[in-house]
């Protein structure tokens, strides 16, 4: 088998792998990578630092991928030298690796201008994920950043440290900020917007040197001005990484030379994305880079003819509330040029649009990008635009737009990022069954990228599929207005750790009743106790441990695991309920006490005398598990069901859950405690155990899925726990597991946990093992109250005489 | 028999959590004391739908959430803020803060006809009832 090595792992690289692995090839591929991550999304670096996405959220092919393609991948080794004779390219681990064909895929380099002290140690670039996690540990409220660089990366930056609290100043050397994509005025607009979210931008600033001694304190100007800074961050462009293409002796000009079936001047060395020059230019956009990736692959598999003819780049700026869109050629000198132009300076909307001979040559929008896809497809196609010259800023509004899309051609692209098509996306929705967006990027890769096309996608789903469904991701609501999967992100890399803190800097600043308890759950979830536990976003039934009647008594469920209990215990709840004069006793549907109608003043004094354990049958945690009798004394027990439900309950209970969480253990496929019904459920069999989630039957009755079946009761509980932390971790808060494994499907949820590569599942199990060892019986608060009057009646200090 | 109306020393402000409630018996009256942070207010310790708790209640802005069905009562003017086909509205109490105490001001001479504020629904029979949901006096 042809052996392809590829250097490079990142999206250009991955990218061009995943198309030739399209054409059916015989390669042994091994794909070396300088940084120690999976391919990722390098777009969405600034999200990451602007804590929009955690860093492992961004991954684009998962180690599962490489390995299902037997794919070697060598993380963390730079590839130092190619031998184009011989046929080898040596690593910086020592390694030497022949090769049949090379890619070469090295990307390209920070540019460092030549500045003064940029050696100094708060001097950052912001190019990979590590630089974006360093920059992360150094940022804190009020650090005084510079970010040297106006351009689209300068700004994503300069937006995201300002989102963790520093206090920015974007320096830019040209009169205009991102000069590449806008003119005079569109940059006039853009700096005023930048200004609006509140960091300063310096232009025509030559930076000469970064000052202080040892550590940053400033910066100074070839004008002989300075600023004051603590870190510096370099975001002034990129430079080709073509030192390997040098040492193979490849054409090198500005970068490594390739034709338009992108191979390069060895017959058996090729190279893709941004350390290439192709017709004398050098792209630095994701979008040309997959379609050189399309046509290489080709090339490479033996399917030469498609040809890479160059590219209409276009840039969109990804900062919330900031919306610029550049494409094409935007000049206005050369004769020929008609100008059409749109200014509304109050609203901050600018739009430019260039024509050349009736056709669209280039365009800008500051603003409102709405019709950025519009002009796009008029760049691409060449469009004759004579006929609409008068609408070409203001369309005839569309009445329907399920019209809008069905006019759209299949070869329209709807996803510039990856080169997805409409006839693609509806292919992936009636040939392999895509109902939803979430499966639409996991199938088809749409809306991966920069994600300004989900409206389009969306649209389509709700065109062609049948019964679409729209994604559950949504805001948790109007007071904080992300959703949960984003929160959940926003929390653990801000590291916020009180409910108020994030309403105050992401949210209305006083919440509601709906997301108080979600936050509340997100940070005991995330951070297990060790933060600002506030009971004023909690439920009452939280605030008291206990569940709130009709007439606001409580009730009190100790737990008794597994539905087993003994002589003693019953004794003592016996004298509870004659002592406290509790109004009704009763046994519950899950094996339990119930003592109902208790005043809420007397919780602590119960809890004391019963000795038991909280049951948690007020809250979103952990139930029970229902249990039969198993083999002990059933003549048809197969296993001991009644140890594996006491075992399962031990090693969950006192943790909280999206939703509660109610469980079952039978000894034999008769089911006498209903485990198909159950959120989890253990099913013993002859010689086996079935591990079944997402059972219901409450409003609704649904039979569970299966997990897994596995021989040991050992292996049951471990991957009932896997599922367990899974669904802490995934799903909505008050979403039952019955409706999340609907909503992810049973398929991704064995992937993501039973079926997962060991370094997830142990991840998961250690987060839950943490999570364990913090949780503690919330009944031990009646001894050691949170507050004073938590559950003692307030006396007035006076009283009125009549 | 005439109504008359005093300001009452209910409590220090510390016994009352931030962003949280408490009810407490004066005059007659269950009335729930929340702590918004720059100011106290009061309100009738009972729900217009069904009798609810609202001491009980998770606090948004300046309006509690009734912890049995989710009706939000302003706490300012005790009107029900989500059930537009509902205008009830839960009786108010003038509050003031003073040397770390918290004051309420009752009307007290006939208080169970004061329960609530004119036009609104509540019978005295229900209002009997919130001695059990209060615990005891």
């Amino acid at each position: 088998m042809n052996k392809l090595v590829v250097v490079g792992n990142g999206m250009a690289g991955v990218g061009c792998v995943e198309q030739i692995l399209k054409h059916a090839s015989k390669f042994a591929i091994t794909i070396f990578g300088e940084e120690t991550h999976v391919n990722y999304n390098r777009i969405l670096l600034s999200s990451v630092l602007a804590g929009e996405k955690a860093a492992d959220g961004i991954s684009l092919n998962s180690l599962e991928w490489y390995e299902q393609n037997q794919i070697e991948l060598r993380l963390g080794v730079r590839i130092t030298d190619i031998d184009a004779d011989r046929k080898t390219i040596t690593g910086d681990d020592g390694s030497i690796t022949p090769f049949d064909k090379l890619l070469l895929a090295t990307g390209s380099n920070p540019l460092i201008p030549p500045i003064e002290g940029v050696k100094k140690d708060a001097v950052y670039v912001f190019r990979n994920l590590d630089d974006t996690r360093a920059l992360l540990d150094r940022t804190r409220k009020g650090l005084k950043a510079v970010v040297i660089g106006g351009g689209l990366l300068g700004l994503e930056a300069a937006r995201g440290l300002q989102v963790q609290g520093c206090d920015v100043t974007v320096v830019h050397l040209m009169d205009r900020l991102m000069e590449r994509q806008l003119d005079l005025i569109g940059g006039g607009y853009l700096k005023s917007k930048m200004e609006c979210l509140g960091m300063k931008v310096l232009l025509e600033k030559n930076t000469t040197a970064i000052l202080g001694n040892g550590k940053v304190e400033g910066i100074a100007f070839k004008d002989g001005s300075s600023i004051e800074a603590e870190i510096v961050v370099i975001a002034a462009g990129i430079r080709p990484n073509v030192e390997l293409g040098r040492k193979a002796g490849l054409q090198v000009n500005r970068a490594i030379v390739v034709n338009d079936y992108m191979e390069t001047s060895h017959p058996d060395i090729f190279a893709v994305g941004e350390c290439v020059e192709h017709k004398g230019i050098c792209y630095g956009l994701v979008a040309p880079l997959l379609e050189q990736g399309k046509v290489l692959a080709a090339t490479i598999s033996g399917n030469k003819g498609p040809r890479y003819e160059g590219s209409v780049t276009a840039a969109k700026l990804k900062i919330m509330g900031v919306d610029v869109f550049s494409a094409g050629d935007f000049s206005e000198g050369a004769s020929g040029t008609d100008v059409v132009r749109y200014e509304d300076a109050a609203l901050g909307v600018y739009k430019k649009l260039t024509l050349r001979d009736g056709k669209l040559a280039g365009a800008i929008l500051v603003g409102d990008t709405a019709d950025s896809h519009r002009y796009m497809d008029w760049l691409r196609a060449q469009t004759d635009l004579s006929s609409q010259r008068r609408q070409l800023l203001f369309p005839a509004p569309v009445e329907d737009t399920g019209l809008d899309i069905a006019e759209m051609p299949d070869t329209k692209v709807v996803c510039g990022c990856m080169g997805v098509t409409k006839g693609a996306i509806i292919e992936a929705i009636l040939q392999r069954g895509v109902n939803t967006l979430a499966q639409l990027k996991e199938c088809a890769r749409a809306s991966t990228g920069c994600g300004s096309c989900t409206e389009h996608c969306q649209e389509l789903l709700k065109a062609v599929v049948p019964e679409f469904q729209e994604d559950t991701e949504k805001f948790l609501c109007k007071c904080v207005p992300f959703s949960e999967e984003q929160l959940r992100e926003i929390l653990r890399s801000q590291r916020l750790r009180s409910v108020q803190e994030v309403l105050d800097i992401y949210g209305n600043g006083h919440g509601c009743e709906v997301c108080k308890p979600a936050l509340s759950y997100m940070m005991d979830m995330l951070w297990c106790g060790d933060h600002d536990e506030d009971r004023s976003a909690r439920f009452i039934n939280d605030r008291v441990h206990a569940n709130i009647q009709k007439d606001g008594t409580f009730s009190v469920v100790p737990r008794m695991r597994g539905g087993v209990t003994s002589a003693k215990e019953l004794r003592c709840i016996a004298d509870v309920a004659k002592k406290y004069r509790v109004p009704m006793v009763k046994i519950t549907g899950s094996q339990r006490i119930d003592l109902l109608g208790v005043k809420k003043s007397d919780l602590p004094k119960i809890w004391a005398d019963l000795g038991m354990p909280s049951g948690q049958a007020y809250t979103k945690g952990v139930r029970m598990v229902k249990t039969c009798v198993g083999t002990d004394f059933c003549r048809f027990g197969v296993q001991d069901s009644t140890r594996a439900g006491i075992e399962l309950e031990r090693r969950l209970e006192h943790l909280y859950s999206p939703h509660k969480v109610k469980m079952g253990a039978v000894g034999c496929p008769r089911n006498c405690a209903e485990a198909t019904v159950k959120d989890i459920g253990l099913i013993g069999q002859d010689g086996t155990w079935q591990v079944v989630v997402g059972g219901a039957a409450g409003k609704k009755v649904r039979k569970a899925d299966l997990l897994i079946t596995v021989e040991s009761m050992e292996e049951a509980l471990q991957a009932a726990t896997l599922f367990f932390q899974y669904y802490r971790e995934n799903a909505n808060y008050l979403e039952r597991t019955y409706d999340f494994v609907e909503r992810v499907g049973i398929g991704k949820v064995r992937r993501d946990t039973v079926y997962a590569p060991l370094a997830v599942q142990q991840g998961l199990r250690e987060r839950l093992r943490k999570s364990k060892r913090l949780a503690r019986d919330a009944w031990l608060e009646g001894d050691e109250p949170r507050h004073p009057t938590q559950f003692v009646q307030i006396e007035p200090l006076e009283q009125i005489n009549q | 028999m005439k109504e008359a109306k005093r300001w009452i020393r209910v409590t220090n402000v510390e016994n009352i959590p931030l962003r949280e409630g408490r009810a407490v018996e004066v005059g007659g009256h269950i009335v729930a004391i929340f702590n918004l942070g720059d100011r106290f207010l009061a309100v009738g310790n009972r729900c217009p739908h069904r009798g609810g708790p609202l001491a009980d209640g998770i606090v948004s802005a300046a309006t509690v959430v009734c912890p049995l069905h989710g009706w939000k009562v302003d706490l300012t003017t005790g009107s029900v803020t989500n059930q537009p086909e509902n205008p009830q509205c839960a009786k108010t109490f003038p509050t003031r803060m003073e040397a770390g105490m918290v004051f309420v001001e009752v009307s007290f001479a006939n208080p169970s006809v004061d329960s609530t504020q004119p036009g609104c629904l509540a019978s005295i029979a229900q209002d009997l009832s919130l001695n059990r949901i209060s615990g005891e006096a």
